[in-house]
């Protein structure tokens, strides 16, 4: 029976649970939350396959506001809660929502291994830079200087690049989204959902409570098209304003320019994004400087055989060998003798 | 080979003896445990009972020739019952004086000691801490001493292969084991087998070669005034194999799962001395066994509570740094109550302490090691065999309750061995599996009236679709709740749940004098502790045994059990652990008597406790 046959018209209010939302008013949550209720309800995937996993922190209570499957886990963890239901159960669609801190600092490790092994399920971090429940520490994302309740001085940590950690940890699938951006959180939402793999996707959060504005520059209109530049594949690098557009060129120093495309040599010289080329995603996700603006879409994207696939390949291999295990035998492995009676 | 070594066989005059405790010592890099399990094997075919006791140090070639790198292995076979793997060895083979001077003071007065003479150098003498040879310096007097070339020996057998001299010397150890094969009048077809099997060509050969010369040589040079024959034990009919108590667990494992129509899921991370189990589950892949080494013990049992979610029977497997490290994940299957089992192999704490050494020391993790009120199921095996139906216990009680299990095994039991009668499969009872199918009128938290159990309901199953998680629930619903009456009633639903499982286990009995003193074990000392109650109950002792294999709940009955004592004693591999449980538990004083060197108990000092206790009456 094919998923696909069987699967019932949703609309995105089929994903709403019935529990009340509790983060606070005004929440870049709230947006991504409904993204994420619209792109399930266009997946052609059973309510019912649905297992959304998340660690501890405000985005962590994803799952409880969806009407699917859900596990709220251990902080951090959440990767590895993932990892065996999807083992257990390779049809399930496994969504795993995390936060900067969840995923980052408490779970790093957890997060570099989902990556490597190359998980089929689809992560979203939930960057806000701040440590929201716990009421407004410095996060791994934080930038360097950062004054907040426990750093009233400025914090002395380097912060981490979400997306550059996920490429160091042979991310199959790298994309980056803002909370607010409707059609372009959608079509990274359904890629990552498309693609074979860990899908790693960072979404930039406002935290209006704690950290308010982090991404104001991205997101309002008069700044937005100079801020982000939209990746896509096969597509020339270009932002600004669509009359006198930039692009990125690379120059002989093996770094990304910044130009004016006037001319069509200009626009000859553009580089057309391609998102198996691994040092192009480098270059891209590590733009910095008032210059360049933030790569956002799908950044990176290689095929890789997926870690469950490999597992149970191997488990098939084994049951078509010995046409599966006999427990009689198992025990009487080794020596044995007998003592008559 | 074979036949001739029958045919020698018959010539020599055996002494007829019902029991022998055997030790196989050398350098960490001499291969005495794969001697000690060859020795095994063959002794468990022949017919006798037997414990085994493998101990080796930490590091895995600690210096060669020192005190620390001394690695032991000993036997204990008989014609009769055995249960521990004795406390004195008669015979001692040692390779090297290192391994003579660690295991000399444990030797029986008059004891035989079969040593390489080939490893008395000067140097050998001085990486041993030696300022004097034993050999000549009157160390050895009282002991019936059979000195052996065995390097320079196995370098005569093995002289036309062209090997090289380390891989000559290597196989100096099937040597000794061919003397030992002849002293006891052992058939070597078993390990001749095994080497063809394990090894290449010239390996085999050499293997080979350097076990029948051993034998010979024992035979040719009449080595002994004596060899001994002990015949087989009167075990119960079947037909038996050798088992360690890791394999047995891993068995257990696999039948559980094939009995509950679960697929296995092993979420685990190497750590002594837990990774056989891991290993030993990751070459049954065709029962559909998914064997997980995850990046860490929080992974591992993170992906096996998620497992456990998705339906699987999830077991993850550890020792005491890794209990810790899963304690806050418990917590949440405890919360969520999923149904796993989570194996501590103890080992000497705390942090790395001895890690290749046997503790009781986690009875106080298992039970008590989360934050919050979170019972827990605890159950422990008694023997290496038992592992396998402790382990089928375990998850028998996970899944009707709903609840993670912690199995308690320890690294004596791991990695000792005895005779295993096998089970008859089909006498195995199924475990039934009540998977949530119907939306009709369900609720996640919605709780079966006899077992407290609430439905497993595993993700893919139409119209079921809720929502679990650390956060306390709302009774039935499931839905968070903060409300602190629904707290109270969640932590008690939680904990009477646990007291529920009373309900299935059998009453608490003992064995021997109906009065008197009762003395309560549980775990792995359970051999050691019925040998001496034994013993001293056969000598007129009024003593009596009973032993716990459930420590969460404690079995009915045992509150009337011990009233109907003057005196209980409770002897363990810790400081006091159980004894602790049981006097909280019960407000009656009990006697602790306990050990923490890293051994198991020996049946003698057991006796002497007892004896003491006797006097003081
Ligand atoms: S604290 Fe910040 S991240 Fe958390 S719910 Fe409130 S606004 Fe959102």
């Amino acid at each position: 029976m094919s998923i696909l046959e069987d699967t019932p018209q949703y609309t995105k209010k089929d994903f709403m649970s019935d529990q009340t939302i509790r983060w606070c008013p005004g929440c870049g949550d709230y947006s991504i939350l409904s993204q994420v209720q619209s792109v399930f309800a266009e997946m052609g995937v059973p309510r019912h396959q649905f297992a959304v996993v998340s660690g501890i922190g405000c985005s962590s209570r994803f799952p409880y506001y969806l009407s699917t499957y859900g596990f709220h886990t251990v902080h951090g963890r959440a990767p590895a809660f993932a990892t065996g239901i999807k083992l257990a159960n390779p049809e399930l669609s496994v969504w795993l929502a995390t936060g900067d801190g969840d995923a980052l600092s408490i779970g790093g490790n957890h997060f570099i291994h989902l990556l490597r092994r190359n998980v089929d399920l689809q992560i979203l971090l939930f960057n806000n830079r701040i440590y929201g429940l716990t009421k407004g520490q410095y996060s791994p994302t934080s930038e360097y200087g950062k004054k907040t309740k426990s750093t009233p001085m400025g914090s002395v940590d380097h912060p981490f690049n979400p997306c550059a950690l996920a490429l160091g940890a042979d991310a199959t699938f790298i994309a980056r989204t803002v909370d607010i951006f409707v059609k372009e959180q959608r079509d990274v939402l359904t890629a990552a959902h498309q693609h074979k793999g860990t899908s790693f996707v960072e979404i930039w959060q406002n935290c209006n409570i704690f950290n308010d504005g982090a991404f104001k520059e991205h997101t309002e209109r008069k700044t937005r098209d100079e801020r982000c530049i939209f990746v896509e594949h096969g597509q020339p690098l270009l932002f600004g304003d669509k009359t006198a557009p930039k692009g990125l060129v690379l120059g002989s120093d093996v770094r990304l320019h910044v130009i004016d495309v006037n001319t069509d040599e200009d626009r000859a010289r553009v580089l057309v994004h391609d998102t198996s080329n691994q040092l192009l995603a480098s270059l891209l996700i590590r733009m910095e400087g008032a210059e360049f603006p933030t790569a956002m879409g799908v950044i990176y994207q290689v095929e890789r055989p997926t870690y469950e696939a490999a597992v149970h390949a191997q488990i098939d291999a084994s049951v078509a060998r010995t046409g599966g295990g006999d427990l009689k035998k198992a025990l009487a492995s080794g020596s044995t003798w007998t003592i008559p009676g | 080979m074979q036949e001739v070594a029958q045919e020698a066989t018959r010539q020599v005059p055996r002494t007829v003896i019902d029991d022998v405790v055997i030790r196989f010592a050398g350098d960490s890099g001499d291969g005495m445990q794969l001697t000690g399990d060859q020795f095994t094997r063959t002794t468990a075919v022949h017919g006798n009972d037997l414990a085994t006791f493998p101990d080796f140090p930490a590091e895995i070639r600690a210096p060669a020739g020192t005190l620390a790198g001394v690695s032991g292995f000993q036997i204990h076979f008989s014609s009769r019952d055995v249960l521990t793997p004795g406390d004195q060895p008669g015979v001692l083979i040692a390779m090297n004086p290192a391994a003579l001077m660690a295991n000399l003071g444990d030797l029986k007065k008059g004891g035989l000691v079969i040593v390489n003479t080939d490893k008395f150098t000067d140097r050998d003498l001085e990486k041993a801490g030696q300022t004097s040879s034993p050999l000549d310096d009157g160390r050895l007097e009282g002991f019936e001493v059979v000195p052996v070339q065995l390097s320079a020996l196995t370098k005569n057998a093995l002289d036309d292969m062209g090997l090289g001299a380390k891989e000559t010397d290597r196989c100096k150890n099937l040597f000794a084991l061919g003397i030992a094969y002849w002293l006891f009048g052992r058939d070597t077809a078993i390990t001749e087998a095994w080497i063809s099997n394990k090894f290449k060509a010239p390996y085999a050969e050499a293997n080979l070669r350097a076990l029948r010369a051993g034998y010979n040589y024992a035979e040719t040079v009449e080595l002994f005034h004596s060899g001994y024959e002990v015949p087989p034990a009167r075990l119960a009919p079947g037909t038996y194999r050798n088992i360690t108590g890791n394999q047995a667990t891993a068995l257990g494992l696999i039948a559980a799962s094939q009995k509950s129509g679960r697929q296995l899921f092993l979420g685990a991370y190497p750590i002594t001395p837990a990774s056989d189990v891991l290993h030993a589950l990751a070459t049954h892949k065709d029962f559909g066994v998914i064997t997980f080494q995850a990046e860490d013990e929080i992974a591992a049992i993170g992906a096996t509570i998620g497992a456990a979610w998705g339906g699987a029977l999830g077991v993850t497997s550890t020792s005491g740094p890794g209990v810790a490290l899963k304690a806050e994940a418990l917590g949440l299957a405890i919360m969520v109550e999923l149904p796993m089992v989570l194996v501590d192999i103890q080992r000497g704490g705390p942090s790395t302490g001895l890690p290749t050494k046997t503790e009781q020391s986690d009875l106080f993790i298992a039970l008590y090691g989360r934050h919050g009120e979170s019972p827990c199921p605890v159950v422990a095996a008694q023997s290496p065999g038992d592992c396998f139906w402790a382990a089928l216990e375990a998850a028998r009680i996970a899944i009707r309750y709903m609840t993670p299990v912690i199995l308690l095994t320890d690294g004596y039991l791991a990695n000792g061995a005895e005779p295993w009668k096998l089970p008859e499969v089909d006498a195995i009872p199924d475990i039934p599996v009540n998977l949530a199918t119907d939306p009709e009128g369900f609720l996640p938290y919605k709780r079966d009236p006899e077992t407290l159990a609430r439905p497993w309901a595993v993700p893919g199953t139409p119209g079921l679709e809720h929502r679990i998680g650390g956060i306390e629930k709302q009774n039935e619903t499931g839905a968070i709740s903060y409300d602190g009456d629904n707290h109270e009633l969640m932590s008690r639903l939680r904990k009477q749940k646990v007291e529920r499982i009373a309900q299935d286990l059998p009453q608490a009995e003992a064995t021997g004098s109906p009065d008197g003193i009762l003395v309560i074990s549980w775990g792995g000392t359970y051999g050691a502790v019925h040998t001496a109650v034994d013993t001293a109950f056969k000598g007129g002792m009024r003593v009596a045994h009973t032993h716990l294999r459930w420590l969460n709940p404690l079995p009915p009955g045992l509150r009337e059990l011990m009233e109907r004592y003057e005196r209980v004693i409770v002897p363990e591999l810790n400081m006091g652990q159980l004894s602790s449980v049981l006097q909280a538990r019960f407000a009656r004083p009990v006697e602790s008597y306990t050990k923490v060197q890293g051994k198991p108990f020996k049946v003698s000092e057991l006796l002497a406790r007892l004896q003491l206790a006797q006097a003081q009456a």
